[in-house]
């Protein structure tokens, strides 16, 4: 019974991570149909970013004081995702923007490798896992016999924070507005005097800065980073998106503490322990599809003229 | 402009320069060409229908002036300017609104939000009382502004879809075919608030298959056939024209 709630407490923990990249993945696809599969990648450089921030920054007094050091380190992270996210929209998805769907798509998947690989090449030491300093070390709070670790506590909470603030915007604000008409009826939206390209870098940008922040929350959390951390975690991310009903915003939350759980409660109590838990992910995301291939939360595509 | 307080039956003046002018429009899908050569201008202040069967190029010709589609050859100036070279959304902001063919209103949004982004790109304060006046025009819509676009019937729809249209206090609107699935009388009551808003000071380019309909409203129309301008003339004019009594009004 403990360890069943230790496992959901970090199930939680874990999918409160998972949903600062799925918003990303989910708001691409909504605004132009495509599965960024580099967005994991977004998530990865934003860690560095963070890394990099502690590293060469910040002196040695402020690495001690958190208040300090991990809002510097994500700010950082976030505006290192944020230039890899426009530059990525802007060479190599903007030309593509009319080209046939599978176009982009396999282009994502050379613009995943090739952040990975440069990650790799040019961050010191990043041939290998890279130590990530806890900036964060409260004491971790126990409840009866389960314990929290104070930096996956944050990252819950930031996460949360962070959803709900989104959701807001784009239900409440005029841009907001502008992108769910977008995702709607691109054509329509034009002749409301909205500019696309503003609303893609827009959601590029957004998806990028709670990449990034999720980045430099993970590796306060984890402890180390490498530069693959982008491609395990992107996958679990995507698997939230479309579970969600990909294009759906409540949906890439819910669907990402779904993943959480079902991963971390599989990695104790399913066969195959911690090396299967994808497949239980991806037989529980093909079961749902089956029966319902909007997701959880998606639209029904409705038929258009 | 002396235009602006012309009478339904006055002759179109050629000293004014028109608002829009459409010069040897030309545009294809891929390899099939949809219109060849559409030659028509719209004077400030008046109503001016273009009239055609179903496949004749109207829907084209209104996308291409509101920047949706790029012409292959021609030129479309509004005010003196070329705008075929101007994106979608900057048309917009000079003053053409295009109210689509099949309404095309955002269905899960509400009734507000729906005409809240029609004003989108304004920033001036005015908004909140030209939602009032699209409100007091349209009482139905009114008393929902809360509900989802896509919940309103037919006629409330396209009242919706003109009313947006209005928001960004276009100083051309470009209606197609706003009767389209309209019974008579919520025919009727279109076309009464075209008129009104004419009377108000919009220039309205209006496309109907509803050629009876249309031409009783307009001082100006063209005939547009497979792609191009045929006939033109005031609207009572081409409403006694034999031609497009036989063709268009059903009459044999
Ligand atoms: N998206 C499209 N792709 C290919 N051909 C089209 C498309 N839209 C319209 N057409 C063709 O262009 C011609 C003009 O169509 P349209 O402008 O819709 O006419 P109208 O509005 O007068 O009914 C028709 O022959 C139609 O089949
Ligand atoms: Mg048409």
């Amino acid at each position: 019974m403990a360890t069943l709630l230790q496992q959901i407490v970090n199930g939680l923990i874990f999918g409160g991570l998972i949903a600062m990249v799925a918003l990303g993945y989910t708001m691409v696809y909504g605004i132009i149909q495509l599965i960024n599969f580099a967005h994991g990648e977004i998530f990865m450089t934003g860690a560095f970013g963070g890394l990099a921030v502690y590293t060469w920054l910040l002196p040695a007094e402020a690495q001690k004081i958190w208040y300090v050091a991990l809002p510097a380190m994500m700010v950082g992270g976030a505006i290192v995702s944020l230039v890899v996210a426009l530059l990525m929209e802007r060479l190599a998805y903007r030309p593509l923007r009319n080209a046939p769907r599978l176009a982009p798509l396999i282009t994502a998947l050379g613009v995943s490798v090739f952040l990975q690989e440069l990650t790799r090449i040019v961050y010191p030491g990043a041939n290998s896992a890279v130590p990530f300093p806890n900036v964060f070390s409260a004491a971790p709070v126990h409840i009866g016999s389960i314990t929290i670790p104070s930096s996956g506590l944050l990252m819950l909470v930031v996460s949360v924070v962070l959803s709900v603030v989104l959701q807001t915007y784009v239900n409440r604000s005029r841009m907001g507005r502008a992108m769910r008409a977008t995702a709607q009826d691109p054509d329509t939206s034009r002749l409301m005097g909205i500019n696309p390209d503003r609303v893609i870098v827009l959601t590029f940008g957004i998806g990028a800065v709670l990449a990034g922040i999720g980045g430099v929350l993970y590796g306060t959390y984890i402890n180390n980073v490498d530069p693959y951390i982008g491609f395990q975690n992107g996958l679990f991310a995507f698997a939230a998106a479309v579970l969600g009903g990909i294009g759906s915003i409540r949906g890439a939350v819910i669907g990402a503490f779904v993943i959480g759980l079902i991963k971390n409660i599989a990695d104790i109590y399913l066969p195959g322990g911690t090396a299967y838990d994808y497949v239980w992910i991806f037989i529980l995301l093909i079961a749902v599809l089956v029966f319902r291939p909007q997701g959880l939360f998606g639209e029904v595509e409705r038929v258009r003229a | 402009m002396s235009e602006t307080t012309a009478a339904p039956q006055a002759p179109v003046s050629t000293q004014t320069r028109p608002l829009l002018e459409v010069r040897g429009l030309s545009v294809a899908y891929g390899a099939i060409e949809a219109i060849r050569d559409i030659t028509f201008s719209v004077q400030a202040g008046q109503i001016v229908s273009l009239i055609g069967s179903n496949g004749a190029g109207k829907t084209t010709t209104l996308r291409t002036i509101s920047g949706l589609l790029r012409p292959k050859a021609g030129e479309i100036l509004f005010e003196g300017r070329p705008i075929h070279t101007q994106p979608a959304h900057a048309i917009l902001g000079m003053g053409v609104a295009h109210c689509p063919e099949g309404r095309r209103l955002f269905p899960r949004m509400t009734v507000e939000e729906n005409l809240l982004l029609g004003a989108y790109t304004r920033s001036d304060d005015g908004v909140a009382e030209d939602m009032e006046r699209v409100y007091e025009l349209f009482p139905v819509l009114g008393e929902r502004r809360q509900n989802k676009a896509g919940l309103f019937s037919g006629g409330e729809q396209q009242m919706l879809a003109i009313g947006r249209a209005m928001m960004s206090r276009p100083r051309l609107l470009m209606l197609d075919e706003p009767s389209m699935g309209l019974s008579p009388i919520m025919t009727q009551r279109i076309f009464d608030t075209i008129r009104n808003l004419r009377d108000l000071g919009t220039t309205v380019l209006l496309v109907e298959q509803n050629a009876l309909a249309a031409l009783a409203q307009s001082d100006y129309g063209y005939v547009v056939d497979l792609g191009r301008t045929t006939l033109e003339g005031s609207g009572h004019e081409l409403l006694a024209d034999q031609r497009v009594r036989d063709a268009y009004l059903g009459e044999s």
